[in-house]
């Protein structure tokens, strides 16, 4: 062994390197480490977890006995969540997966959890989407029937629930038909189409042992219900607004739907199309456009403003606004429609609270913001706008402490928490840091590899709200959407409307649950009108 | 025109680099070893590119974390044989293997969406290019000059 000073130092030249490495490492992650702990203490303190979705018993025995009413868009979509999907359907997804095998809404649907349910009933005043019903879901143990009139179907003793996904014209009349014949009903939003029918469908499901289920099934999304763990826990401090939006800017956003070519009066029922509304010649605009005008829909506020409101609603549990004002116009599609494209929608909660870091006299009031456009689709986000966080809802929910939080000043002083850092976020699958070249979870979430998972599954938040209704309609129980939390949404909504249409402010009476009557006014004449 | 002067300009270049590029594995590995809740799996969930399949099959929940450990352990391995001076071109050949994979889980080639990289790439980007200096390593060993392995050689030598 003849080593020099020099092979010394050139052989070994290289450990103080990898020691030099191996600790810069090593501190850097010990620091991230302690970052992490403080972190942890610091949602140990908020101990916010996500919530799974409520489990419900399941459907024994017999398969409950369901008919449809409406098999449009949306009803398309609701048997679809019930696990009945249309052959034509099924074909269009094939040739999807096909084109793209990761095209998953096909085998999402096979995957789906079977319910006990029947489906054997429709009813459809187009013949062609009646038919459809017929031929894709009838087989040879199970013949769907078809009703020419929902009030046959429900009196047929044949259903034991209905699926009511009509024009908001025929909802509440529907669900009052139902539920008094003891036939339990899914409803979609809005609940009800005028002031007065809310009241008298709230009668009608008091008095009934049948289940009503409005359908918000934003209820059942995980994000939501970990959204009320964390204003209950007072994370937020005192909300004193939220913003909501709607941004949409196209012909289907803006309600131009497709006219089918089969439509004619021949193939369309249109006296019991039009029911209560104005009597007019056979118009298949109307028909298939009906959203587009008070007479059979809601426009904005009860089409769009209701998903928002019930979704912080959920989360908040705020009820009917003291007082509402809306403006808005007809701006962007001037095409004959009279429901207005533009729309903002200011609610007052002047004694709602969420709880205060603050001292006393500081905790009340919130005002709750909707604005809409279908001429553009820049994306404003859901926020709730707290004393002590600001909290994004969404699919995913993130929560940042507000720079001059009360709650948080001296974990934000000391460092422990930054305003530009969530303290809480919440994403399925956000577990993802990287390789060697960078990529952070937030790629992940934009790129939409996240969604609601339960037991890492992929769901429809519409098949666990149908399920939920399917269940308490065999086993009882209590629905996360029932005619109360429908109530609360119809009012709201309709109080939007009528202020849009008369221009005034229009106020709620908490002790008399009406809406303060204004002299000279009928509010469901200007409502629909 | 400028000679190489006796190689010696060259070999130290070489040195300098295997140095720097042992250093950059070797911090991404310890990165990775003192972090409890790294996991390749999104990078794998995401990737991109005529090899998509095999890299998201690499990311199957039964087998995502043997796959995290030899990531891991590679990435040290190379950074310590390179810095070291030892076993060199072993390291370089792993190293070469490594970022062929990454070059291929996120392919920088036109039409695939390009996501959190940091500049502007077409068909070469930096992890093509530090395996192309790999390649140069693996040709051209420097340990005898710095490293372990000089020692070593004259150890036996003296045997």
């Amino acid at each position: 062994m003849k080593w020099t000073r020099r092979d010394v130092l050139k052989g070994l030249g290289g450990l103080p390197i990898v020691g030099g490495i191996w600790w810069a490492g090593a501190a850097s992650s010990l620091l991230e480490s302690k970052e992490r702990e403080a972190q942890a203490e610091i949602l140990k303190q908020l101990n916010i977890q996500p919530s799974l979705p409520s489990t419900v018993p399941p459907v024994e025995g017999e398969p409950i006995r369901v008919g449809i009413i409406g098999f449009g868009i949306r009803g398309e979509q609701l048997c679809r969540s019930l696990g009945f999907a249309t052959k034509k359907w099924l074909e269009n997804m094939k040739e999807a997966v096909d084109k793209n095998p990761d095209h998953s809404a096909l085998s999402d649907f096979q995957n789906q959890e079977k319910l006990n349910v029947k489906l054997v009933a429709v009813c459809d005043i187009f013949d062609f989407n009646a038919n459809r019903v017929i031929e894709s879901f009838s087989t040879e143990s199970n013949k769907v029937d078809r009703y020419t009139t929902y009030q046959e179907m429900i009196k047929s003793g044949n259903v034991d629930a209905v699926i009511i996904a009509t024009p908001d014209h025929w909802h509440a009349p529907m669900a009052i038909e139902a539920l008094n014949n003891g036939v339990s009903a899914y409803v979609e939003k809005p609940m009800t189409h005028t002031v007065e029918e809310t009241y008298q469908l709230r009668e009608a499901a008091r008095n009934s042992s049948a289940k009503l289920m409005v359908g918000h099934q934003h209820r059942q999304t995980m994000s939501f219900k970990t959204a009320q763990d964390i204003v209950k826990k007072g994370t937020l401090g005192h909300v004193s607004m939220i913003q909501t939006n709607t941004n949409r800017n196209d012909d289907n956003g803006a309600w131009n739907y497709h006219i089918h070519e089969d439509a004619s009066e021949q193939t369309i029922d249109w006296e019991q199309f039009l029911g209560n509304a104005p009597k007019i010649p056979f118009n298949k605009n109307h028909f298939f456009r009906w959203r587009k005008w008070w007479a059979y829909g809601s426009g904005l506020s009860g089409d769009l403003l209701t998903h928002d409101y019930d979704r912080l609603n959920c989360v908040l549990e705020m009820g009917i606004p003291e007082s509402v004002m809306t403006s808005g116009g007809i701006y962007t599609h001037i095409d004959g429609r009279n429901v207005p494209d533009v729309l903002q929608v200011n609610m007052e909660y002047p004694n709602f609270s969420t709880g205060a870091s603050q001292k006393a006299g500081k905790e009340k009031g919130m005002t709750f913001i909707y604005s809409a456009t279908l001429g553009n689709t820049f994306s404003r986000p859901t926020i709730l706008m707290g004393h002590d966080a600001s909290m994004e809802l969404g699919n995913r929910l993130t929560v940042w402490p507000d720079r001059r939080s009360t709650k948080y000043g001296e974990l934000i002083k000391a460092g422990k928490m930054d305003s530009n850092i969530p303290i809480y976020e919440y994403d399925p699958a956000s577990n993802m840091p990287d390789g060697v070249s960078s990529a952070t979870s937030k790629y992940f979430a934009d790129k939409g590899l996240m969604w609601t998972y339960v037991n890492g599954k992929r769901v429809d938040s519409t098949f666990l709200h149908l399920r939920e209704w399917l269940s308490v309609v065999r086993n009882g129980g209590k629905l996360s959407c029932g005619i109360d939390e429908g109530f609360d949404e119809a009012i709201s909504a309709h109080m939007a409307g009528i202020s849009y249409k008369t221009g005034r402010r229009i106020e709620w009476d908490t002790e008399k649950e009406i809406i303060k009557p204004i002299e000279g006014i009928n509010f469901d004449e200007v409502l629909i009108g | 025109m400028f000679g190489i002067k006796s190689g010696w300009g060259l070999k130290h270049s070489v040195v300098l680099m295997r140095i720097l590029i042992g250093w950059h594995f070797l911090f991404e590995g310890i990165i990775k070893l003192y972090n409890p809740e790294w996991t390749s799996f999104g990078y794998l969930a995401s990737a991109q590119g005529p090899l998509k399949s095999i890299f998201v099959s690499m990311a199957n929940p039964s087998i995502i974390g043997a796959i995290d450990v030899l990531n891991m352990s590679a990435l040290i391995v190379v950074g310590l044989t390179l810095i070291l001076g030892i076993y060199e071109k072993l390291g370089a050949f792993i190293g070469m293997g490594l970022l062929a994979m990454y070059y291929f889980a996120h392919p920088p080639f036109p039409g695939l969406p390009e996501i959190n990289v940091e500049g502007n790439y077409w068909f070469v980007n930096k992890n093509l290019i530090e395996l192309a200096a790999l390649l140069v390593i693996f040709q051209l060993p420097t340990g005898q000059l710095f490293g372990l392995k000089r020692l070593f050689n004259k150890n036996n030598a003296n045997n």
